[in-house]
Parts: C-alpha cells; structure tokens; sequence
C-alpha cells in the first residue's frame, strides 16, 4: 500500500494517521501544514484523520526566503 | 516628529522589511533582525526534504515580528491561492506576499495572475501584499481587489543593481494611495535611502543583506539607510540646479589686492 510524499511514492503498508505518518518520518510536528489530495487538514484532526492507498500528501515547512 | 507606518491596521516599528532566503548560516537572521529593529520578515513555504531535514526558519524569528509568507514557487493565481492558504494553516497570521513568477531569466512577477490571486486572498481575510512589476494601471487595479500595500520591483531579484524602475516606482509613489514598498533589486544601503528620499513607504531586501560578508553589519546598514532616507523624504529635499548658487553672503567683500 502506497502513497505519494512530498512528490515520491512511500509505502505505508496499512492505513495510518496524520500523527503517526509525521511520527514515523522523524517530523516535528511543530509549525508544520498537512495537505492530503490538495485538501489542508488542520492540527487537530491529525490525530483522526487517515491516510489511505494512493494519497498524495505534502508535508510542508516554512523555509527561508525573500 | 509623528510619522507612523500602518499595514494592516498593525503599526510598524521599522520601515526594512528582510527577507530570509539565502543566508548560509540561518541563526544569521534573527542576529540581523535584531541590529536592524525590522519587524516583517519573510519566508516561504517548502516540501519537508526528508533526506536533507532544513531547519524550520521561524525558530529564527523573534516572536514580536510580523511573518510574511511569500508564494514562491506559483506559477498562476491558483497556485499562489493554494501556497497562501496551506502557510496561514501554520499558524503565524494572515500575511502574505504575492509572488506569482513563470519567468524563469529574469524572474518577473505575473502582474495578470497576481491581481486575481489579491483579489481571492483579500476576500478571504489575508492582508495582502503583491509583488509587481511597476505599472500604475496594475497597481490601481491591485488597490481595487483588496491589495494593503504594494510592492513593486527595483530590479530583478536577487540582481543587486538598484532602482532601474525607479521613473515608474515614482509615479506610483505619486498616484497611489497605499503604501509603496520597493522589493527586489535593492542591492547596497545607498539604493534604500534613494527609494526612502522618493517617498516609498519601506524597502524588502534580502539578497544584498543575507549575501553580504558580514549580513548582520549589512543588515544594520540598511537600516540607517532606510531612517535616513525617510527622514529626508519627511525633510522636504530642495530643489536642484545647474548653475551653482553662493551658500556665503554674496556682498559685503573685502577689496582684492592688487599688486
């Protein structure tokens, strides 16, 4: 069972949580968005909402710049 | 002397906005933005590189400033509507910059998409400021969709070669009835102070300051710049002439001696 991360494919192998898939990457969870098949999901549905085969997920962060 | 900058009904301390990209060392910013007394800095928003985990930047900036996240990376008005909306989900307020960029030389902002992009965010409560290429119809257009503050360029980004639209910055300096905030291009201190004696309401550099030898004393730089150039502005410069014009009293002379 697949997903697409930030642009690759990543097996999940069974359905999980917004906690557990920024868990699981080492992702500090602090000022981080969450955007699954180009819906925003926010903070407290992390813990709830699933992530299944062939989501596209993005895992964003602010960075530097101009 | 009274002389207050209101964006967004917040008032600001300093009229040099920074922007965060291309520091090689990023505890760098908050040094810089401490020396400088600026309080809107920007950031963008990237895909988590797994690989190569970046340090999250708002570690970096002091809470008391106002972040503003850029839409770099939008290619159309969607795109950017989308960028601003997943960075407000962050949770630092509802600024943001519009950078809607499909030119990939000079990296010249989209002036078509960026007024469709202001006029969807602003509805949507972000305050919102638009990086343009400097044109007075878009900008009044810009002003029409809900824009706060509008941001034209000085020169392409990151050129560090100062106002070459400086003609145009100034008419919409003139004809404008928001603030005027000169981005991009803006490549020594001396280019701030020449953008603050026209009338511009702030500068936003980055390049020149995060690239500079020493970023913090670049940073600190600009900043006296930017205060010396608005003060000027507020100062009322005279007029210039060709021909010179005595600053000592031209009579009252001793005789000349002759031989």
């Amino acid at each position: 069972m697949a997903i697409v991360l930030n642009g690759k494919t990543f097996d999940i192998g069974c359905p999980i949580t917004i906690k557990d898939l920024l868990k699981s990457k080492g992702v500090n969870a602090d000022r981080v968005v969450v955007e699954v098949n180009y819906q925003i999901i926010v903070k407290n549905e992390w813990d709830s909402s699933m992530i299944n085969d062939d989501d596209q997920v993005e895992l964003l962060q602010f960075v530097g710049g101009g | 002397m009274e002389d207050k900058l209101i964006i967004g009904n917040v008032e600001l301390s300093s009229r040099l906005f920074i922007g965060t990209g291309k520091f090689s060392n990023n505890a760098k910013v908050g040094e810089c933005i401490k020396v400088s007394g600026c309080s809107v800095v920007t950031v963008a928003v990237r895909r988590i590189d797994f690989e190569a985990p970046e340090e999250n930047m708002l570690r970096f900036i002091p809470s008391d400033c106002i972040v503003m996240p850029n839409t770099s990376g939008a290619r159309n008005a969607k795109d950017a509507v989308r960028i601003a909306r997943l960075a407000r989900e962050a949770g630092c307020g509802n600024w943001v910059k519009i950078e809607v960029i499909s030119d990939n030389r000079y990296l010249l902002p989209d002036n078509f998409e960026t007024v469709k992009a202001t006029e969807t965010l602003a509805n949507e409560g972000f305050v919102v400021l638009p990086y343009m290429n400097p044109d007075l119809i878009v900008a009044k257009a810009l002003k029409d969709a809900g824009a706060v503050a509008v941001m034209p360029l000085g020169s392409p980004i990151g050129t560090n070669r100062g106002l070459k639209t400086k003609e145009m910055i100034r008419i919409l300096i003139e004809e404008i009835d928001l603030p005027i905030i000169v981005d991009a291009g803006i490549g020594r201190p001396s280019h701030a102070a020449e953008a603050m004696e026209m009338g511009a309401a702030a500068v936003l550099v980055n390049t020149a300051i995060a690239t500079a030898h020493d970023p913090v004393t670049a940073a600190l730089a600009f900043s006296l710049a930017v205060k010396a150039g608005r003060l000027s502005f507020i100062s009322g410069a005279p007029q210039s002439w060709q021909h010179a014009k005595a600053s000592s009293p031209i009579e009252g002379f001793l005789d000349s001696l002759t031989d």
